[in-house]
């Protein structure tokens, strides 16, 4: 089925921190305040995976993240879309080789969008959001509309 | 016969539908105004549609430790519940389709079957978050329904005793006899204070912000909610949103049953009703303006300790008070 046009307009995110030092995590805060507003296109925060479109999930996975993010992936609801917000979700960052981290989180579960920075800036995660379900779209059409 | 059944069919469909329309509005102008009051710009007002009609499409996930049958079966329930209620209220200055049929008792059971269904969907969840948002709720029905019993009984009583022999519970009977204009200053205090009552009930019964204490997003990740997803959660949502226009329409025909179309001369006809129901439209919005969408912004969460306290002791006090007051009233 395609998505209706009506789902762009109504994701609601749910926030994963992995282990990142949290410089992200209050960045993607900062994209609810008054001052960039996410909720004017329809974006908001839930605080449970069942509810979620949209993963925006930060820094690298530590050991003991490890299997909790497989199940949070797992227990969202499709379609959805994962969107790693900052560096060290990306690539490890300058958590690069510790003795604590499996590795970036696309080792770990399917990434559809990467945001780059650290901390990323609330611009660039409103983008990577859109972008995420922009994404989603052209796979729904690639598989032929099933 | 056959003619009056199909057409109370028609009237019931649109009341279903122009309900749920008319409480996906007032939802979309909750979230806007809420949001300017804060200085967000805020969602468009058709925001609620663009949710439902996403959660629909949405997977359904029923979780392993659940109860499937009961998990499933009670967003039905409270949306058909919320769907019933809006039979026996009346909407728009119209008399309520089903008046004859029901009266105020049956809606105060009625208003508390979506609640009981959201706790049993609650438990049938197999979640921790979902079972704890569950007993909340519980809580929080147990110390608001006592309030809102003695306000809605207290005014079918007086009525009672001004017009022995009247059917004082049916609604119709109460919206077309204002309190107001019975009774005299001592009553006048009591029915303030009722109306207080109500208005406070009103936030805690539609479970917002004080009183979201059973959905609490940030401690108990939705709570009730917290396992639903896609068409069930779909269906929640919608039963929000017509409790919504249950709540204000209720307190609007208890307190505030007055048309303007007497008032501007044009009673009867097309215009006379359009006017009517805009002016019954405004009515709600204001109610639903200061009871929900004000406090929601103005307050933070309470604790459940806090509001069962608040619930038993002060609220129940002044609809005590109240109550007291409109039987002096008859004495004096
Ligand atoms: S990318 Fe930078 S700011 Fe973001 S979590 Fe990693 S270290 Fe912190």
């Amino acid at each position: 089925m395609a998505l209706p046009r009506s789902f762009k307009r109504a994701l609601w995110v749910f926030h994963v921190a992995t282990g990142s030092c949290n410089g992200c995590d209050i960045e993607i805060v900062a994209a609810l305040t008054p001052r960039y507003d996410v909720e004017r296109f329809g974006i908001m925060l839930t605080g449970t995976p069942r509810h979620a479109d949209v993963l925006l999930i930060t820094g690298p996975v530590t050991k003991p993240m490890l299997p909790r993010l497989k199940r949070i992936y797992e227990q969202t609801p499709d379609p959805k879309a994962v969107v790693v917000v900052g560096g060290c979700g990306s690539t490890s960052g300058v958590f690069y080789e510790s003795y604590n981290v499996v590795g970036p989180i696309d080792e770990v579960i399917p990434v559809d969008v990467y945001v780059p920075g650290c901390p990323s800036r609330p611009e660039a995660i409103i983008d990577g959001v859109v972008k995420a379900v922009a994404k989603l779209e052209t796979l729904e059409k690639s598989r032929g509309g099933e | 016969m056959s003619a009056t059944l199909l057409n109370a069919v028609w009237q019931g469909l649109i009341i279903l539908v122009g309900g749920t329309f008319l409480g996906m509005i007032y939802k979309g102008l909750d979230r806007k105004l809420a949001a300017q009051m804060q200085g967000r710009i805020g969602p468009p007002l058709r925001q609620p549609f663009f949710d439902v009609v996403k959660l629909m499409v949405k997977e359904n996930v029923v979780p392993d430790h659940a109860v499937a049958w009961l998990f499933n079966l009670m967003p039905l329930v409270s949306l058909a519940a919320v769907g019933t209620l809006l039979f026996y209220l009346p909407l728009g200055g119209f008399e309520p389709l089903l008046g004859g049929f029901g009266d105020l008792i049956l809606i105060l059971y009625l208003l508390a079957v979506p609640s009981l269904a959201m706790v049993l969907g609650g438990f049938a969840a197999g979640s921790p978050f979902a079972t704890v948002g569950a007993q909340r709720e519980l809580v929080m029905m147990m110390a608001y329904e006592f309030p809102l019993a003695i306000t809605l009984l207290s005014l079918g009583w007086y009525l009672s005793s001004v017009m022995p022999g009247a059917q004082v519970f049916s609604l119709t009977v109460l919206a077309s006899n204002p309190l107001w204009g019975l009774v005299g200053p001592l009553g006048f205090i009591g029915l303030l204070l009722l109306f207080c009552a109500l208005m406070i009930v009103t936030p805690a019964e539609l479970t917002k912000i004080p009183f979201d204490i059973p959905e609490a997003e940030t401690e108990i990740a939705g709570g009730i909610l917290a396992e639903y997803s896609g068409r069930n959660m779909a269906m929640f949502y919608l039963a929000d949103a017509i409790k919504m226009v249950v709540m204000g329409s209720l307190t609007v025909a208890l307190f505030f049953p007055y048309g303007l179309s007497g008032l501007l001369g044009v009673t009867g006809g097309i215009w006379g009703s359009v006017i009517d129901v805009a002016f019954y439209l405004v009515k709600v919005f204001v109610v639903i303006f200061f009871a929900v969408i004000v406090v929601r912004v103005a307050f933070a969460r309470l604790k459940i300790g806090q509001a069962a306290r608040l619930f038993w002791l002060p609220i129940t006090g002044i609809s005590l008070l109240g109550m007291v007051l409109l039987m002096l009233d008859r004495i004096v």
